[in-house]
């Protein structure tokens, strides 16, 4: 196989490539995969890595595509992989397709291949993996382990990798289990050596060491918005597993095991149920935050269907309750593990009758962390739902992005709640009365006093003071309150973020969610390669604020980019801020895979051209 | 009406408790149940065991789902949190309410519709986890608030008022809870205050799951000839397994019975429960036991109350889950953020 390199002039690229790992489900593969990610970064180039999985445990395909960007472009690139290695039979003549003209296919050569199973335009190479590994090893389970380290080492001096950084890695990950540490260098070192003494290296994909990375962190999102619930002072997790939001809740459970612990009793300051469905778990959420504890669950759009009784039960009665929501392909059981935006609406207006609730959307794990504590503080200010929108390719992906901060003045925000003096002191206590015009009531726990500021909570409608009433004037008067409502959560909501352009334009784009980093990349196409200029909206959360009306207005045409059919955050827009349809202009992706940087470019360029609106600056020029 | 509150006047004389309550204090506003209505007899008994306990009424949080029964808390213990959550999902929300504060009472009220049809899987698994609580279901066989469909716990051959013989296996609660782990399970009859009241005390001393189903017919749909959930009914069928009275030591307890008829079962939380046995084979502590014998006392047409199961040593949900003893809603900062320090090395760790 090795002559092909000297037919095929391969690609020449450093530190700008995709690299994808084809394995098998179970085999082992995925912690080599990570450490590959981390050693790309370790070297000070920003990777970003993708996990692409099935429903499955055992035996089915898996991908990890990583995404080696020294400009750090964090999104996926699309277009075809530059090197493949293919690990997989099964999915072998798929992968073998996927990679671009020029690019490297890496495979084990232990067992020949017919040269009908490879390409002509690409290169090809082959490493002894398997023969390698059973030559040293005889446990058929280190056998497999020990394959994917050789085949790292190998992979490291095709890509004239820092090997001190991944043996660094290995220590670190291993810390404490010497033996284990020596026995993975060793692996390591076997393919390194075997690559040395047989092949030619490096090839056109290659590693330089730089310094892009900074003091960013590398963490999924699911764990930093657990992270987030652990600083936000969450006490009650009640869940139900569902892909991909289960290792949410995993996560604050790992969290908690150490930060929630009370050293001295060795109790814990924390209850975490897995409840028996998700009907259970909001109502669990419901119970413990109507009681005065701060509480949460984690799930996905199915589970999100499930809880529209009680969400509408918690809007109307006036009870917080976070819901994280980690959004996957609908409906019914959809692609459960592909990514999309797609609960956009069915949180927005979760429940029957009339409800709005409040969304926090997070681009990133930072924000995951950020949102994932701040939504305890706007349950409790709001007395209501407060959903953080993920979605799996923030959730489930380590994703390189700004390290936590937290400022230890800051106090948890418990909202208007009366207290057993306020009682004393002789104030009047209405648990629907908005004595500050706000439309924020205040509440009393269960058993704050003897005979005073007890209420009975219910899902039927009600007067002021709490009593049952079926009189049209008090239900009306108490849903225009809870509108009024609404309307303050605009100053608790963190704002949309404008980036203006270079120079002025009216053109305009609103994103949200994971599609913000291919937005920036592909900003950045537009730019150089079509001469498009686009003034951006990040939106991170809804109500939509005065600044979002303002973005719409100021420009002629806004594309809205979302990762669903239906255009559902483009709607929401519509009905909220009466905009006329003909100006918002949508690009959707929604095939399951992250929304990419050359996708909306394409998307936006093309609308352009039908619509034959010329850019400010071919004008200019 | 609910929105007409009772008068406020008492009369001087009403007996306090302990506390320096009346009876009065530990009512509602007047009840819109149908006049007669069985639910309307449990409420007083819940009242009269709350009054007699001497339990702060604030100190209790009343919880219920969708239906007459669930109406009820509304109409007993004003002075208390209550809270009228969703059709069948109460268990979900008392269980979230505990986890919050392990320190109130949790009374959960249901009936046989919001629990053994559209809520049995929640009714289960908050029997399973061990949530201190009562749950009563005020179990008459029948939805009323939509007028006389047969519930789930209606017995198979029953016959609704328009003359429809129920052909589906009834649901037994107490045997669900006897096998899902309760630790205090009883039957009664919302006409049998003295079997009841006693029932509900000892409930709200244990520490654990406790759950009295207690039967309580609907006056209006299903009291008629050919029904298993009418007074004439159960009064001709019911079969009490044993006689309970509740006492809180003060001193020392000595009693003088004849052997075998007698037995003391001491709680966690150190009240006492005398129990006159009525049939002295019933063992009150054998779950299995008690299993059988409600299956062969059903075959054979009887309906078995009482005290049917305890555990005087109970491990409800918050032992399982190791929380400290401080409720969860009154942590502070201090206890729960753990700073931006700590955040410093997660980020450390990160790189």
């Amino acid at each position: 196989m090795l002559q092909q390199v000297d037919r095929v002039e391969g690609l020449q690229r450093v530190n700008d490539f995709v690299v994808k790992f084809a394995n098998v489900n179970g085999s082992g593969s995925a912690s080599a995969n990570s450490l590959f990610a981390r050693a790309v970064l370790r070297m000070g180039v920003a990777s970003t890595p993708r996990n692409i999985f099935p429903s499955n445990i055992q035996g089915l395909p898996t991908w990890y595509e990583v995404r080696v960007s020294e400009a750090g472009h964090l999104g996926a690139r699309g277009g075809g992989v530059d090197l493949m290695v293919a690990m997989n039979p099964q999915t072998w003549d798929e992968d073998v397709r996927s990679i671009v003209p020029g690019g490297y296919l890496f495979y084990d050569n232990t067992k020949p291949m017919p040269a009908s199973k490879f390409r002509e335009d690409i290169i090809v190479l082959g490493v002894p993996l398997t023969e390698m590994s059973n030559a040293a090893y005889s446990d058929p389970r280190q056998r497999q382990l020990f394959k994917n380290i050789v085949g790292l080492g190998a992979l490291a001096t095709l890509l004239d990798m820092d090997v001190p950084a991944i043996e660094q890695l290995l220590s670190d990950q291993f810390k404490g289990r010497d033996k284990l540490i020596a026995a993975n260098v060793q692996a390591l070192h076997m393919g390194i050596d075997w690559v040395k003494a047989n092949m030619e290296h490096p090839i056109g994909l290659r590693m330089r060491k730089a310094n892009t990375v900074g003091d960013r962190i590398f963490i999924e999102g699911n764990a930093a918005a657990a992270l987030g619930a652990v600083y936000g002072g969450a006490t009650v997790c009640a869940w139900y597993p569902i892909t991909p939001s289960s290792s949410l809740a995993e996560a604050f459970i790992r969290y908690t095991s150490r930060m929630r612990l009370d050293r001295a009793t060795g109790k814990n300051k924390v209850a975490i149920v897995q409840a028996e469905d998700e009907l259970a778990s909001i109502g669990m959420v419901i119970g413990a935050a109507w009681n005065g504890a701060r509480a949460f669950t984690a799930t996905s759009g199915p589970g999100i269907s499930l809880m529209q009784e009680f969400i509408g039960l918690a809007y109307f009665a006036e009870i917080p309750a976070v819901i994280m929501d980690v959004q996957r392909s609908g409906p019914s059981t959809g692609m459960p593990t592909r990514t999309q935006q797609t609960d956009i609406l069915s949180c927005a207006y979760a429940s029957h009758g009339d409800t709005k609730h409040v969304l926090l959307i997070p681009e990133d794990p930072h924000e995951c962390f950020e949102f994932g504590a701040l939504a305890f503080d706007l349950a409790d200010r709001l007395q209501t739902p407060i959903f953080v929108m993920l979605d799996l390719e923030i959730g489930m992906n380590e994703r390189l992005c700004q390290p936590f901060t937290w400022d230890d003045n800051r106090k948890m925000d418990r909202g208007k709640v009366m207290t057993a003096a306020d009682l004393d002191a002789g104030k009047t206590f209405g648990r629907y009365l908005d004595v500050d015009g706000d439309g924020i009531t205040y509440r009393t726990y269960p058993g704050t006093h003897p005979s005073k500021g007890a209420f009975f909570t219910r899902g039927t409608s009600k007067n002021r003071m709490a009593r049952y009433s079926e009189e049209g004037a008090d239900y009306q008067e108490n849903m225009d309150r809870l509108l009024k409502k609404h309307r303050t959560a605009r100053k608790f909501v963190p704002p949309a973020i404008l980036t203006k352009a270079a120079e002025p334009t009216k053109l305009g784009a609103i994103y949200f969610g994971s599609t913000s980093a291919p937005m920036s990349e592909a900003d950045e196409i537009l730019t150089q390669e079509q001469g498009v200029t686009l003034d951006l909206l990040r939106l991170r959360g809804f109500p939509f604020g005065e600044e979002v009306e303002a973005f719409i207005a100021e420009h002629d045409k806004v594309f809205v980019i979302e990762q669903n059919r239906d255009a559902q955050m483009r709607s929401l827009l519509i009905n909220e801020l009466e905009i006329d349809p003909k100006k918002l202009i949508k690009i959707l992706h929604y095939d399951g895979t992250p929304i990419t940087a050359r996708f909306i470019a394409g998307g936006i360029g093309e609308r352009l051209e039908l619509d034959k609106i010329v850019p400010l600056r071919k004008v200019v020029s | 009406m609910t929105y007409l509150a009772k008068p406020k006047l008492h009369h001087p004389d009403l007996q306090k408790n302990a506390l320096g309550f009346t009876r009065r204090d530990y009512e509602g506003p007047v009840s819109t149940l149908c006049a007669g209505c069985g639910h309307d007899s449990i409420s007083a008994a819940i009242v009269r065991a709350c009054f007699e306990l001497d339990l702060p009424p604030h100190r209790i949080a009343k919880l219920s789902g969708i239906g007459c029964s669930s109406k009820t808390p509304t109409y007993f213990l004003g002075a208390s949190h209550g809270f009228n959550s969703v059709h069948g999902r109460m268990p979900s929300v008392l269980t979230g309410a505990n986890l919050a504060n392990r320190e109130l009472i949790y009374l959960g009220v249901s009936g046989d519709g919001d629990s053994a049809s559209i809520g049995i899987g929640q009714f289960a698994h908050a029997m399973r986890r061990g949530v201190n609580m009562v749950y009563i279901v005020e179990n008459n066989g029948v939805y009323g608030l939509t007028k006389g469909q047969f519930s789930a716990t209606s017995d198979k051959g029953a016959k609704s008022k328009r003359g429809v013989v129920n052909s589906d296996e009834a649901i037994d609660l107490v045997g669900m809870a006897l096998q899902l782990g309760a630790t205090f399970v009883a039957r009664s009859f919302s006409g049998d205050k003295a079997q009841l009241v006693p029932l509900i005390e000892a409930a709200l001393k244990h520490e654990g799951a406790a759950f009295i189903d207690c039967i309580s017919p609907c006056v209006a749909f299903n009291n008629h000839e050919g029904s298993t959930k009418s007074f004439d009914f159960v009064r001709e069928h019911n079969e009490a397994v044993n006689a309970l009275d509740l006492m809180i030591p003060r001193g020392e307890i000595t009693a003088d019975y004849a052997p075998g008829t007698v037995e003391m079962v001491t709680q966690h939380d150190g009240s006492v429960l005398r129990l006159r046995k009525l049939h002295p084979e019933y063992d009150v502590h054998d779950r299995i036991g008690a299993l059988t014998y409600m299956q062969e006392r059903h075959a054979a047409g009887e309906m078995v109350t009482g005290l049917l199961y305890v555990d005087p040593n109970p491990r409800d949900m918050h032992a399982h889950l190791k929380t400290v003893e401080t409720p969860l809603n009154a942590l502070d900062d201090a206890a729960l953020v753990p700073g931006a320090k700590a955040l410093e090395a997660i980020n450390a760790s990160l790189r």
